[in-house]
């Protein structure tokens, strides 16, 4: 930001706070101010009158979802931090090691990160494989979990930027998953128009799971986040009792378990048999430049963003609230839906009760973790989606259990949720640094009487 | 009790809020402190308050340096706050709000009221308040409360009272009583420091003006000095003070409200049965102290209001009953009173903010694709046009001032043709200089032959725009009258006298002699 032409001292604060990275703060300084009443003054609205900053509920729940990159970033490496000592703590190797470990430090090193290494080479490189193949399986198999990941995360992060929180990925991933299939192994077609097929049977399938959410918010002033837990277990609760149905239930199985979709209702594998990779991530890719278009570029995505960010000055300006709810809720909802057709038609081929696993939960955190940016999610999908699939190597390998992965993803988490908490441990709280500016300073004492008559310039 | 700051500083970040102030207050003495919004007058009152540290310089009473740690501090010491926004519990009687925070008990921890009511009322006695200890606070009117503030810090032997903006939520005639209370205060030899920008009250009651701008004091002035002086002291350059406008050429009346009723969830008729007419060309301010059904109103027509009946007509068009959308487009442009909460969405960028109602329409979308590069130049255009101050147009509108923030309403709702605008409270919290822009932006929208309706609760304002007004009391009109009525005309009305009788009042107490 250029300092030449800042005329308001309002700016140089806003300079300020954004090199101690607090660009939050910078909203409450804008935002927050004391009243309607009164202009945005230079002090920071939470330092007036002394009370205990981000007070007001929304506003966390914005800078949560929306704040900057890099508590993201920290939050990550500060979980990795933690689960490395944790998995060392609990290692007896490492015990064992640590007994001599003025003798030869090495080897307690070495496995304090080895399942760290597993994990990297499970996710991205496997540097012990016999050939090229081998080599690249961990990195296909990361984007291969990732792509459910990415499209529900979107979902997520699409509602999140229209202020809306939607736990109810995981319902909208299996009702999306339940069409598609559906349409996947009951309708028979050619390649490309089948698969397309499924795509928007699933497509629809989620939007009408989110779309409900949005109706009963916009209609009845419902509140979206039990409202989408209480549509999950509906979901979760139907999928199971349609396995057992004659038209969801595989012939000849007693499994609830659907038959398997016909060959030209599945993704096409992208590199070959050998690799589980199929066009579903391109999907995510494709879904993820959509979303960005959606949010920066369309007047619809200009009306989620405002009714997200004050929604009293989205409905002066003749935004139709109710409708952009409605929206926002079917289009996450489709996004969801996609992602499971991303696991029907890609990955696991048929239907069962476990088609969604967590991918929903996990959902929340991607998009958290992403700052509801397209992008962002899309990122921070991969690398969920490297945990995952590193995670299974780290337990081959080091008998680490898996579940480490998900204390780490739940630390991520809690340190996103709590921005100061991570600023403080790096030391880049703001709010220490006010003591140490200052000194004496002999500035100029102005005063003097104003002579009548002598009004300046 | 002799009060001194000296060189207080305080920073925050390397934003100097307050710089080396120096500030003596006398016993028995009004000292005011006059300045903009943000100038930095709120800032150094917190501090010597006892809510923020100061980076530097001490506090000295009677001559000895003080250290605050917190307010319950600085009330021992004597200083007394009462703030802009009240700090009571509406729920509370007068005595419980009174005791809150030093509590008497009886045994077994009973709260024992009565040595509260006792003070109250003994207070209440020597200046003349008229406050009943056991009246529900929430029943109260603001001027009522307001004194109950004052007794809060009384109660506590307040030697030196703090007044923040004490008059920004009063009538004219609750100002009026105000300035009593003050120099009966001032009799009993309190010293008062009262913060302002409103220059009359200024004037009116000080003893000593010292002006802060840009967290420096930039000079004292005797309460003798003309509004002009104070104005360009505080502002840091000439002002003018009076708008030069063109009297009005009213056309046909093109606007017309008839019978409007607004009840709002209570069953209230918050807007009651209102009928008015506004002509091209002509400002009709409406004015009336806050609450008495403006905000409806102006949401009613804008159709955000529910439960309206009645009929708001422009253009022979019946705009009750349609969209926002359908009402912006029919040409009504509209300055919401609540620019943070209703007319910016305060983290989309400038250029955003620029087409917030105009984003779906042509030139700035085709189909429902935007186009950013045509939004950007029009931002560059406006805030050229508007001289909003910004280093970018991409910045976060939240983070302008609120003047600025103000203009970016305006270029807004100024940037399409017009056949109706409304702005409810223009000029709330803007500084001298920027008050002078919006009110040249309203005339020449007037000018351009739009019919204008100004809200205002400033009666500074609405005497300056207005070709006509009215008067809102209690959700009725309680008359129109034109733009030369008095002051004294217009603060009665406000309290609910009708026109004549209001007039005839306003006369005997000239008479009388008793009025300044």
């Amino acid at each position: 930001m250029s300092e030449s032409n800042t005329p308001r001292q309002v700016n140089e604060v806003e300079a300020e706070r954004s090199e101690t990275l607090a660009d939050e703060v910078v909203l409450d300084v804008a935002l927050d101010t004391a009243d309607g009443a009164m202009a945005p003054s230079v002090i920071p609205a939470a330092s007036q009158g002394g009370q205990i900053p981000h007070a007001a509920g929304g506003s966390v729940f914005r800078q949560i979802v929306t704040g900057n990159a890099m508590v993201s970033v920290l939050s990550v490496l500060l979980a990795i931090v933690l689960g490395g000592i944790l998995m060392a703590v609990t290692n007896p190797k490492v015990a064992e090691t640590a007994g001599y470990f003025f003798a030869q430090p090495g080897d307690m090193l070495t496995e304090v990160f080895r399942p760290y290494v597993a994990l990297v080479q499970g996710a991205i490189f496997n540097w012990t494989g016999a050939d090229a193949a081998a080599q690249l399986y961990p990195i296909t198999e990361t984007l291969t979990v990732s792509a459910p990941l990415i499209l529900a995360g979107l979902g997520v992060a699409l509602a999140f930027r229209a202020g809306l929180f939607n736990i109810g990925a995981q319902g909208q991933i299996i009702f999306g998953a339940l069409f598609g299939a559906y349409v996947g192994f009951t309708w028979h077609m050619p390649f490309p128009i089948h698969l397309l097929l499924v795509i928007v049977a699933g497509f629809i399938g989620g939007a009408v799971w989110g779309g409900i959410v949005g109706l009963l918010k916009a209609r009845t002033g419902a509140h979206e986040v039990i409202v989408t837990i209480m549509l999950n277990y509906i979901a979760n609760f139907l999928l199971l009792f349609l396995l057992t149905t004659p038209a969801f239930q595989r012939k000849g199985s007693t499994n609830p378990i659907s038959p398997f979709l016909d060959q030209s209702a599945l993704f096409p594998e992208l590199l070959g048999p050998q690799f589980r990779l199929h066009a579903g991530f391109l999907l995510a890719v494709l879904a993820t430049v959509f979303v960005w278009w959606l949010l920066k570029r369309s007047t619809l995505g200009f009306e989620f963003r405002a009714v997200g960010a004050n929604q009293s000055a989205a409905r002066t300006a003749g935004i139709n609230v109710p409708r952009a709810v409605i929206l926002v809720m079917a289009i996450a909802g489709a996004l969801a839906g996609l992602a499971g057709i991303a696991q029907v038609s890609g990955t696991e081929k048929y239907l069962s009760g476990g088609v969604a696993a967590s991918i929903g939960f996990d959902a929340i955190t991607v998009a958290l973790l992403g700052r509801s940016t397209p992008w962002g999610t899309f990122f921070a999908g991969l690398l969920f989606g490297a945990f995952r699939a590193g995670g299974v190597a780290m337990q081959a390998q080091t008998q680490t259990p898996i579940d480490i992965v998900l204390v780490i993803q739940s630390l991520i988490v809690l340190f996103i949720a709590a921005p100061p908490l991570v600023r403080a441990i790096f030391g880049l709280n703001p709010r220490k640094k006010k003591k140490a500016a200052g000194g004496p300073g002999s500035g100029t004492r102005p005063s003097g009487k104003i002579e009548s008559g002598a009004a300046t310039a | 009790m002799k009060l001194e700051l000296k060189g207080i500083t305080k920073r925050f970040g390397s934003l100097v809020a307050n710089d080396h102030i120096d500030l003596v207050v006398e016993p028995g003495q009004v000292h005011c402190l006059l300045g903009e919004n943000g100038a930095g007058k709120s800032t150094l009152m917190n501090v010597l308050y006892g809510l923020y540290d100061p980076s530097d310089g001490e506090i000295l009473i009677d001559g000895k340096p003080v250290v605050f740690k917190g307010p319950g501090d600085a009330m021992a010491a004597g200083i007394g706050m009462v703030h802009q926004h009240f700090m009571l519990i509406p729920v509370f009687t007068v005595a419980e709000n009174v005791a809150l925070g030093n509590e008497a008990t009886k045994a077994a921890g009973f709260l024992n009221l009565d040595e509260t009511r006792r003070k109250i009322s003994e207070i209440s006695k020597q200046y003349g308040f008229h406050v009943d200890p056991d009246a529900l606070v929430e029943d109260l009117p603001v001027g009522v409360q307001q004194r109950v503030e004052i007794i809060k810090a009384l109660v506590r032997d307040a030697e030196v009272l703090i007044l923040d903006e004490p008059t920004a939520v009063l009538t004219p005639q609750e100002t009026d009583e105000l300035l009593d209370i003050i120099r009966q205060l001032k009799a009993a030899g309190k010293s008062i420091v009262f913060i302002s920008h409103k220059l009359r009250e200024v004037k009116e009651i000080s003893d000593i003006i010292t002006v802060i701008r840009r967290g420096k004091v930039v000079g004292s002035a005797d309460p003798s000095a003309s509004p002009t002086e104070l104005a360009s002291a505080m502002v840091g350059r000439a002002v003018s003070l009076t708008l030069e406008k063109k009297p009005a050429q009213p056309g046909e009346a093109t606007f017309k409200v008839r019978d409007l009723t607004v009840v709002d969830h209570n069953g209230q008729h918050v807007v009651d049965g209102l009928s008015f007419d506004i002509a091209k060309g002509e400002v009709l301010a409406i004015a009336g102290v806050q609450g008495n059904g403006q905000t409806e109103l102006t949401e009613a027509i804008l159709g955000v209001q529910q439960h309206v009946t009645g009929s708001i007509i422009l253009d022979d068009v019946e705009l009750l009953g349609k969209s926002v959308k359908q009402v912006l487009s029919a040409g009504v442009g509209f300055v919401p009173e609540d620019r943070k909460i209703d007319g910016l969405v305060g983290t989309f960028s400038i250029s955003e903010n620029m087409i917030l109602d105009l984003y779906d329409k042509a030139p700035f979308a085709q189909g429902i694709g935007m186009k950013p590069a045509l939004i950007a130049s029009h931002a560059e255009k406006k805030v050229e046009e508007f001289d909003v101050r910004t280093p970018s147009i991409d910045v976060a509108v939240g983070t302008l001032s609120g003047g600025n923030q103000q203009k970016v309403v305006l270029a807004r709702e100024l940037s399409r043709p017009l056949r109706l605008f409304i702005a409810s409270q223009p000029t709330r919290g803007l500084d001298v200089g920027s008050i002078e822009f919006v009110h040249k932006r309203v005339i020449a929208e007037r000018d351009n032959g739009t019919p204008v309706m100004i809200v205002s609760t400033e009666l500074d304002e609405v005497l300056e725009l207005a070709d006509r007004i009215a008067v809102l009391y209690r959700g009725k009109l309680v008359g129109i009258v034109p733009a030369g009525t008095s002051r004294d005309v217009l603060g009665l009305m406000m309290a609910g006298v009708p026109e004549h009788e209001a007039e005839l009042t306003a006369h005997k107490t000239l008479e009388g002699g008793t009025h300044v």
